[in-house]
């Protein structure tokens, strides 16, 4: 933690734009049909456990996991499954999906059945049979992070509400709404790993947040809710980790290496609603903002629900959009159209008219060192840039290209605007093809 | 994921919003930053210093755009890069300079240390203090000239560096004309205070960190102070020659100078080496823009050697 204070990761300061933030969760009402991807995690696809004309319940199991990295889906609404085809999805993959008819009822399925947590494995058990997975862009199933061989080695919890993207304000909302299923599920994860301290990062500019968690964990000594100052990417996870325990997750690690297990707090609130009622990741809280929205909301969405339908929801558009993302501004995927669903991992959809929607004109680089200077991974943009160009692997990692988040820090103040971070996704492909040349070579 | 009924959207990379910062926004707030220096000048050597300024700014100009439409390039004067590097130049030079050399060094810094080195972001040297050896070599006795002091009833006199290193008879102008600017030099380089009101500015609007110019300067005074043995002789130093307009406007030029801040550390402490030695051994009285042109060969290795850790690099 000295360390951390002494030598503090550099961000950049963008504008919060939190507008939804004072916004109730609602939920929406259950969309004519949904489309359920079976690519909502990273590993393998989901096998599809349903076919063509089955009647379907909220909750019920639709696909089963494909692999130890992988993740069940449980149908969203209650009706009939229309078809299962394959799909492309937003990052270029092909997998099946699956097609559901609402009959409006939401129905809960009737097999539900709260999970027996009495130990370590029994939680991760659980969390695999939820069906959570993390928010982080890949996806990352929730129910490795309890793959936990030792227990002593846990020291801390970390758990991320940092929520520094603009506009995004779900977490926010799950830290206000559902602060009980905080508390349980803190109290929940700290009795089965016995850990030094939790820590709860909250962004400073959230202040009603912090509060009530504090509130909320006055009587537990071990429960720290840190206040951290309002700096993107304040939550990318190694920041988060540093930040809160002053440990670095060392390159190729896990956290679990340094001894952390860190989980956001929606998804521990999920996980928790799934303990205590046996409903497994069937929903998501979303914010839906940005200059074309006319009603902005934060909104339970049944995944698979198409965007379109999440948007006539919150009133339609007030400007045509020009942009729609998947998530916050500084991370999010810009979608094609409007027919792309809710997925597991969608915490926000944000929707921008022209004024906001267009992209600046790439100027040469003038080595302001603006970019070098704000990378929390303290990564040197214009040395990648170089040894990108040069397609040099070994340059490529000696600048330690895959290192980077991709948190975009660097493009947002780059006054230049030079696509750095699609630079940095292309340069990690050119070091992979030279690692495995690499290996080849060495074989 | 069915036909897609609008193809209307726009599909980018991340990140989607922008700090607001351009490179034009950059430069005209350099440009901001110099004129209290401008205006100083031409109110200390009459308004001849602004022709000369002018003529600088406008054949910087011309020369770029000379050289894009021969070698049929994309226009860029509207970076306004041209115009910080016309000033810069026009400012590290006497008022009473002659027309026709201050043509060939603008042209010289847009043409030969920018242009030919591939534009904006490529030269490798300061184009300003390129341009300024380059005439202190080709005008010796035009650029050792210096305007004469309207602002009060004085008449020309030598430079304060001359006369510390008994190059020309004469006294020393009191500090606080020093401060002021009214003493013997280029039209831009007198005035501290002005030079140090563009100095806060550009770090207000975070244009420029601290570094380089803190430390140039203060080593300078420094390694003055303990070859003179003189705060005061030290205090001299540091508030003659091009010093100040140097260390706050040509070695924090974002090209041609480290882009880490223990870089710019570095990068200051060797100018303020180079600048000292040459002020107390060389033959030219002054030694800023040779430092900072002499430094500038090295920021390329200045940038490797003090390369960040990244966050959880693991040696192979």
């Amino acid at each position: 933690m000295l360390k951390s204070f002494l030598d503090p990761l550099s961000g950049v300061h963008v504008p919060h734009r939190k507008n939804t933030a004072h916004l109730e969760a609602v939920r929406m009402p259950p969309p004519e049909s949904v489309v359920i991807p079976t690519v909502m995690h990273i590993g393998a696809p989901a096998k599809p456990v349903v076919k063509a004309g089955d009647k379907v319940a909220v909750g019920q199991l639709i696909a089963e996991p494909g692999g130890f990295i992988s993740a069940p889906i449980h149908a969203s609404v209650s009706g009939t499954v229309k078809k299962v085809e394959d799909v492309v999805l937003s990052n270029g993959r092909q997998a099946p999906a699956i097609y559901i008819d609402s009959d409006g009822e939401m129905r809960p399925f009737e097999g539900l059945k709260k999970p027996e947590v009495d130990s370590l494995s029994a939680l991760a058990d659980a969390v695999r049979e939820s069906g959570i997975v993390g928010l982080g862009g890949a996806g990352f199933p929730t129910s490795v992070k309890f793959a936990i061989k030792d227990v002593s080695k846990v020291e801390f919890i970390v758990i991320n509400g940092a929520e520094c993207e603009p506009y995004i304000t779900s977490d926010t909302r799950t830290m206000l709404d559902f602060t009980d299923l905080i508390v349980s599920g803190v109290h929940r994860v700290s009795a089965l790993t016995d850990p030094k301290a939790v820590y709860i990062g909250v962004e400073k500019n959230k202040p009603k947040a912090i509060k009530k968690l504090r509130e909320m964990f006055k009587d537990d000594p071990k429960v720290i809710v840190k206040g951290l100052p309002p700096m993107y990417p304040q939550g990318g996870e190694k920041v988060l980790i540093y930040n809160t325990t002053g440990r670095i997750v060392p390159e190729g690690k896990l956290p679990l290496d340094v001894g952390v297990v860190i989980l956001n707090v929606t998804t521990l609130a999920n996980i928790e609603r799934y303990i205590t009622t046996g409903m497994p990741l069937v929903e998501k809280l979303i914010t839906v903002d940005g200059s074309a929205v006319k009603e902005p909301k934060n909104v339970f969405v049944p995944i698979g629900t198409r965007l379109s339908d999440v948007f006539e929801f919150c009133g339609g558009f007030k400007a045509e959009p020009k942009k729609i993302l998947y998530g916050g501004p500084m991370m999010g995927t810009a979608v094609p159209d409007l027919t792309v669903p809710v997925i597991k991992n969608t915490n926000a959809v944000l929707a921008f008219a022209e004024k906001d929607a267009g992209v600046p004109e790439e100027t040469p680089c003038i080595r302001c060192g603006n970019c070098v200077n704000h990378c929390p991974m303290r990564l040197n943009p214009p040395a990648i840039a170089k040894a990108f160009n040069n397609k040099d692997g070994e340059a490529l990692y000696r600048q330690r290209v895959n290192l980077c988040m991709e948190c975009g820090a660097c493009s947002f103040i780059c006054p230049a605007h030079q696509p750095i971070v699609q630079r940095h996704k292309l340069a990690k492909i050119v070091l992979r093809d030279w690692q495995n040349a690499q290996k080849g070579g060495k074989a | 994921m069915e036909q897609a009924k609008e193809s209307k959207l726009i599909v980018s990379v991340s990140p989607h919003i922008g700090s607001g910062r351009t490179t034009r926004g950059i430069m005209l707030d350099v440009i901001i930053a110099l004129l209290p220096a401008l205006i100083a000048g031409s109110i200390i050597f009459g308004i001849r210093s602004l022709l000369v300024v002018a003529v600088s700014v406008a054949s910087c100009l011309a020369g770029e755009t000379l050289f894009n439409l021969i070698t049929k390039r994309k226009h860029t004067i509207g970076d306004l890069s041209a115009v910080v590097t016309g000033l810069i130049l026009g400012l590290n030079l006497p008022a009473n300079i002659g027309i026709y050399p201050v043509v060939i060094g603008s042209l010289f810094a847009i043409i030969v240390i920018k242009c030919l080195f591939g534009g904006l972001g490529k030269n490798f040297a300061n184009p300003a203090a390129a341009a300024r050896v380059m005439m202190l070599l080709a005008f010796s006795n035009a650029m050792a000239g210096t305007g004469e002091i309207k602002a009060v009833d004085a008449v020309a006199s030598p430079t304060p560096l001359a006369i510390m290193k008994g190059m020309a008879e004469g006294r020393l102008p009191k500090l606080t004309d020093m401060l002021l600017g009214l003493r013997g030099g280029a039209i831009g380089e007198t005035c501290a205070i002005a030079l140090l009101i563009g100095f806060a500015y550009l770090l207000i609007r975070k244009v420029i960190t601290w570094h380089t110019t803190v430390v140039y300067v203060g080593c300078v005074f420094l390694l003055s102070w303990l070859i003179y043995r003189s705060p005061e002789l030290a205090l001299y130093q540091v508030l003659s020659g091009g010093l100040l307009i140097g260390a706050v406007f040509m070695a924090t030029d974002y090209v041609t100078t480290p882009t880490t801040n223990l870089g710019k550390v570095v990068f200051g402490l060797g100018c303020a080496i180079m600048t000292v030695l040459i002020r107390k051994l060389g033959a030219y009285p002054e030694g800023v823009s040779f430092s900072i042109l002499f430094m500038n060969l090295f920021t390329n290795y200045i940038d490797k050697l003090t390369r960040r850790k990244p966050l959880g690099e693991v040696k192979a």
